[in-house]
């Protein structure tokens, strides 16, 4: 609440993107909270990863650094990697219960 | 000497061999063979031993060394034996007198299921005191120490249904063990000061002053602390009357011929040591004494007949022991051989008539047997003779020389001693007279059985008897003009102190008190006991104080129940309760807490991934904010 009141939207170009940032973020993380269908729960995690990659280049851009973009760089690799895990890793549940809803999948339950 | 690595390896070997074919065989060896095989094994032994003893009469002491055991630094302990006049004596009376019972067991034994057990642990037995005599150094010692202290435990529980005979073999083994201690200390006491373990390196040495006295007291007192425990001396033994629950070939081989002489021989054999300590010696002395008339004291009121012989053997043990502390090692020597005789005789004696009373051991059920076995009266009578010091019975001349030496040293000793030896007289006939005279007080049955033992018990006894009456001859005294064979025998070969002269006139007048006062003792004897018929009391109520007294041995049991007994029971006890209540308490608890946290959170775990995402993001925000809170 500090940081978002901190923020001036008019006189700030940068502003936008940070504002832009948090809604998808949000929607991510609302969807990974939300959904039971683990496609669109691993399609919400990529949705939050690009949020935070928008964020590093509109920073990178406005302080004129090419770290910033140098790191998305970075994380599209491992978000591929990622998804490549993921989507395998569903493949092979969706062979075993015929089906991607993850609260059937309850087996370890202690 | 050449073939001494041969003879040694026989004399060793033959027990040995004879110990592992009854032992692991003797099952399928028929009938008596076991018993056979194993006496000619000890009859082998006993001609090498011979052979050395014929060999070596006019040789200085030979030691042979089978090889090098071990070394430490420079301490260098080899397998080496060292035949000399002493140790071969001993061998002569071990594998003589052990050949005799080996012989008198095949008849006792018989029918016995475990016969062949029985000869195994014996050769054990003899290969062991082998062992034991002729090691040339303390740590070859030290395996026979212990190897006859195994197959006496083994032999008192021969009979081990008998739970009682258990405790007993325990009883011995638990005592000989406080005994060890002191002999494994000595033996680590005199590794550090002389840096060898030999006998003869270390007496020399103690004799030139190479160590201080109060070192050498030290040591000596360590060996005499093992010396009480295996000659069954005052404080360690009350395990030597009950070990009289093994077959009595044993009792007379084991606990009072050989093994519980095996004390008496190691100080003799480092006479050098002790006469160099005289606190050690006085000890000696007065524990001796001390142990004499207790023995004489207790054996006055026992009725069990083995029982007054084993109270008799800590008797005459206690006056070896007086011998040695009044610096006379060729008598007690002497004495130890005779008694090795006549106390193996008598022990014999003792079976070959519990043999004829179909086990019956209370000497108030006895009597009158001199008509039914009359062989065996007649060597008990000699074995009680032999013991009592009536002339001329080799009894006579050893005591006799005892207690001349004990009186040059210390009269007061001399005095206990004597009237402890004229107890001796005392009990040995109110025994003699009440087995085998006046009339039969037993049950008819047992009267029906009554017979003669056979030709193989028989004819041991009257070996031993022969020797009894005659072993006197190895140690003539001087007023007789002739030479004390045994001290010339012996004297170059074990550190002799310097001998005192005695007048002959006190010499005749020791010698008349000794044989006087035995002769009026044994017509008091006669007379309490055949004349008045005077039987002893039935049971303990009708005892006044001071027979009870004796009869339950000053209650020693029972003291040392209570001393020591009952408090290591009482903290093993307290110990069980601190380890079952406490501390296995503990543990366990710190197992349950594990166990039953892990149950109680397990329930987090309930496998719904919503849930586990929806705690992961809320934690996640959770520390975000923190994080901005903590900052301020």
């Amino acid at each position: 609440m500090i940081a978002l009141q901190a923020i001036d939207i008019v006189s700030n170009p940068v502003n936008k993107y940070v504002y832009l940032s948090i809604i998808l973020f949000s929607i991510g993380v609302m969807g990974v909270l939300i959904r039971r269908n683990a496609i669109i729960i691993l399609m919400c995690i990529e949705l939050m990863l690009n949020a935070a990659n928008l964020l590093l280049v509109a920073f990178s851009a406005y302080n004129g650094q090419a770290e910033g973009q140098m790191i998305v760089f970075f994380v599209i690799v491992v978000a591929a990697a990622e998804v490549a895990v993921g989507l395998a890793l569903l493949i092979s549940i969706y062979r075993n219960i015929s089906s991607t809803d993850i609260n059937l999948l309850n087996r370890l339950k202690g | 000497m050449d073939g001494g690595v041969l003879h040694i390896c026989l004399l060793l070997g033959l027990p040995l061999l004879g110990f592992l074919i009854s032992g692991i065989f003797g099952k399928k060896i028929p009938g008596i063979g076991a018993g056979v095989l194993s006496s000619l094994m000890v009859l082998g032994s006993f001609c090498v031993a011979l052979v050395f003893f014929i060999h070596g009469y006019h040789h200085e002491a030979v030691k042979i060394n089978l090889g090098h055991w071990f070394h430490v630094d420079d301490l260098v302990v080899n397998f080496s034996f060292t035949i000399d006049h002493l140790s071969n004596i001993m061998l002569l009376i071990i594998t003589g007198v052990g050949f005799l019972i080996h012989l008198y067991s095949i008849g006792y034994m018989k029918g016995d299921d475990s016969f062949h057990r029985f000869f195994a642990y014996l050769n054990l037995f003899i290969f062991f005191i082998i062992f034991l005599v002729t090691g040339s150094n303390f740590i070859l010692m030290f395996i026979g120490w212990e190897g006859v202290g195994l197959c006496s435990y083994l032999l008192i529980g021969f009979w081990h249904k008998n739970a009682a005979y258990n405790k007993a073999a325990k009883k011995a083994f638990v005592m000989n063990r406080i005994g060890d201690v002191g002999l494994v200390l000595a033996i680590f006491y005199i590794c550090r000061l002389f840096n060898t373990v030999e006998f003869d390196a270390v007496n020399i040495m103690a004799q030139a002053g190479a160590v201080s006295i109060d070192q050498i007291t030290i040591i000596t007192l360590l060996l005499f602390l093992a010396a009480t425990g295996k000659s069954a001396q005052l404080p360690l033994l009350t395990w030597l009357p009950d070990a009289m629950a093994g077959p009595t070939p044993v009792s007379a081989l084991i606990h009072a011929a050989t093994m519980v002489t095996a004390g008496i021989y190691m100080v003799i054999r480092n006479f050098g040591m002790f006469l160099m300590a005289p606190v050690t010696m006085d000890t000696i002395l007065w524990i001796g004494v001390a142990t004499c008339l207790l023995g004489a004291i207790i054996g006055v009121k026992q009725n069990d007949i083995k029982k007054v012989l084993a109270y008799s053997t800590v008797s005459q043990l206690g006056l070896l022991f007086v011998a040695l502390g009044a610096h006379a090692p060729v008598s007690s020597f002497f004495h130890l051989t005779t008694h090795a005789f006549f106390k193996a005789l008598l022990f014999l004696g003792a079976g070959s008539v519990i043999h004829a009373m179909s086990g019956e051991q209370d000497i108030r059920k006895m009597g009158g047997l001199r008509k039914h076995i009359p062989v065996t009266y007649t060597v008990f009578l000699i074995g009680t003779l032999a013991i009592s010091g009536i002339p001329p019975f080799s009894g006579f001349f050893s005591k006799d020389e005892i207690l001349e030496h004990v009186f040059a040293h210390n009269p007061l000793a001399y005095g206990l001693v004597q009237f402890a030896s004229l107890l001796t007289v005392f009990y040995m006939f109110r025994l003699f007279y009440l087995t085998f005279h006046t009339t039969y007080r037993g049950t008819e049955e047992a009267k029906h059985h009554l017979h003669e033992s056979p030709k193989i018990i028989t004819i041991p006894l009257i070996i031993l008897a022969l020797f009894s009456t005659l072993a006197g001859g190895i140690g003539l005294p001087h007023y007789l003009g002739v030479n004390h064979w045994l001290h010339h025998f012996l004297g170059e070969h074990i550190f002799m102190p310097e001998a005192k002269e005695m007048a002959e006139g006190t010499v005749f007048m020791l010698v008349g008190i000794a044989v006087g006062g035995a002769v009026l003792v044994w017509l008091l004897a006669w007379f309490l006991y055949t004349k008045k018929n005077v039987l002893p009391e039935q049971n303990e109520s009708e005892m006044n104080f001071f027979s009870k007294l004796v009869y339950r041995k000053f209650y020693l049991d029972e003291i040392y129940d209570f001393f020591f007994k009952a408090p290591i029971n009482f903290f093993s006890k307290a110990f069980y309760f601190i380890d079952t209540r406490i501390i296995d308490k503990i543990v366990n608890f710190t197992g349950i807490t594990a166990l039953s946290s892990g149950d109680a959170i397990r329930k987090i775990q309930s496998g719904n991934i919503g849930l586990y995402l929806f705690i992961m993001t809320i934690s996640v925000i959770g520390l975000i904010l923190l994080q901005f809170l903590l900052k301020g």
